[in-house]
């Protein structure tokens, strides 16, 4: 078609709805529902229309909806004595109270979005890598996740050698590489995992020093980061009053 | 305090290297114990800088933010401070994020499923723009079926919106009100002591 037709993009279904709600001046708590199911299913029409993919979400609202203006046909159950249940019994209820909820977090999200811009007026001088400057590194989601964690001793793995068959198998103690870290981070306050490790090492080694840094970071003794997945993990000593 | 000249006394002097060197806030306590003072001396002698800054026409400003201070460029002079940056440095959060943080902020500790609950969508994919940029972290799990993950916000979320705690954060919007009600009940709560209290 020959029309050019721009389509507001919403966040979901309660954000397409809070507009539809605006645009027809309704009163949020007493929505004509046929006339908003209407409107809805248009939106989702003209979306269709321009071939946009349609999430889920919109989809399990536009049920959502059939079934409280079917509801809203049906007679009412009579009601018990006094007018306070009206409420109670209105299909409309749970779908209301969801908008309403979802209307406050979306104009606090807009308050934040005039906080940012504040506070983007202001800059700080950024950190330095050179420097060794924490914030350099970005804040990991609970200091480490564990599968990158074991991603990158995967790699140490396949670097080290074979255990030459003279090596005692209790060559390397949990206790020991604990002192190891412990030990080095007294010198420096931070080191790579990889540091532990002379030029050459054996499979069994990384393995009981991977256990003993799990071990301190699970003591709350040492922080380990790493700024990308399979990058170098970085061990640091735990400041007591760090956080 | 520096005198006419502007020539700072030697521990006013350390405290502002100090602060220049600092990648992060710096709360007094801390800066006490940099520089070997009580906390109450180093309060005062960071009150003094930040008045020093403030009167003696200079570029940058000492800031209350994030439980510390901070030398930051000052407002007047973001233009050419944003020409320096490159625009990933400061880019905007996308509305899904940023509504994403906003439940996150007013309902710490929170899972992902009670902030789907409240926007009626996936967030998956801004819980994780959110938790790159830092402005949010897990906070351990939730005791109970599934043990789901809960998160917060970061000092570096207080930073990002300007913000010394987050008693600071906006009232939230009430619940029952209409629209432009809400907004204009938000500006009469809203802390006056800033300039820039704009309401949408």
């Amino acid at each position: 078609m020959g029309l050019k037709v721009s389509l507001e993009v919403f966040e979901g279904p309660l954000d397409l709805l809070l507009h539809l709600v605006r645009r027809e001046e309704l009163d949020i708590c007493d929505i004509p529902i046929a006339r908003i199911t209407d409107q809805y299913l248009q939106y989702l029409q003209q979306m269709r229309e321009l071939d946009l993919e349609i999430a889920s979400e919109f989809i399990v609202m536009a049920a959502t909806l059939l079934e409280i203006k079917a509801r809203m046909l049906l007679p009412r159950p009579p009601r018990p004595a006094g007018d306070g249940d009206a409420e109670e019994t209105d299909p409309r209820r749970l779908l209301v109270e969801q908008l309403l909820e979802y209307r406050r977090y979306k104009e606090a999200a807009e308050q934040l979005a005039i906080l940012a811009q504040e506070a983007g007026l202001r800059s700080p001088r950024p950190a330095s890598e050179l420097n060794g400057e924490r914030s350099g590194l970005p804040e990991l989601p609970a200091e480490l996740d564990l599968a990158a964690l074991v991603a990158a001793m995967r790699s140490l793995l396949n670097e080290a050698e074979e255990a030459p068959p003279e090596i005692a198998r209790d060559a390397y103690s949990l206790r020991q590489k604990m002192d190891l870290i412990l030990g080095r981070l007294a010198a420096a306050p931070r080191l790579r995992f990889r540091d532990l490790f002379g030029r050459r090492f054996t499979r069994l080694e990384v393995v009981v020093t991977f256990l003993a840094l799990l071990e301190l970071i699970r003591g709350r003794l040492v922080l380990a980061r790493q700024s990308e997945r399979l990058g170098e993990i970085y061990i640091e000593r735990r400041e007591a009053a760090a956080g | 305090m520096s005198d006419e000249r502007g020539i700072l006394t030697p521990l006013q002097a350390a405290l502002e290297a100090v602060l220049f060197a600092a990648a992060e806030p710096l709360s007094a306590e801390r800066v006490a114990e940099i520089l070997g003072i009580a906390v109450d001396e180093a309060l005062e002698l960071l009150l003094e800088l930040r008045r020093d800054y403030d009167y003696g026409g200079r570029g940058i400003e000492l800031v209350e933010v994030a439980g510390g201070y901070r030398l930051m460029t000052r407002p007047d002079f973001a233009l050419f401070v944003q020409r320096l940056r490159s625009d990933d440095d400061t880019a905007a959060l996308s509305r899904p994020a940023l509504e994403t943080l906003a439940v996150i902020a007013y309902r710490q500790p929170v899972t992902r499923v009670e902030i789907e609950a409240i926007r009626g969508v996936k967030c998956e994919k801004a819980i994780n723009t959110l938790l790159e940029r830092g402005l949010i972290k897990e906070m351990g799990r939730r005791r109970g079926p599934g043990r789901p993950i809960i998160y917060g916000t970061t000092t570096a979320f207080l930073e990002h919106f300007g913000l010394r705690d987050l008693s600071e954060l906006p009232p939230l919007p009430a619940r029952d009100q209409a629209a432009d009600e809400v907004a204009a009940t938000g500006e009469d709560e809203a802390p006056s002591d800033d300039e820039g209290d704009t309401t949408i």
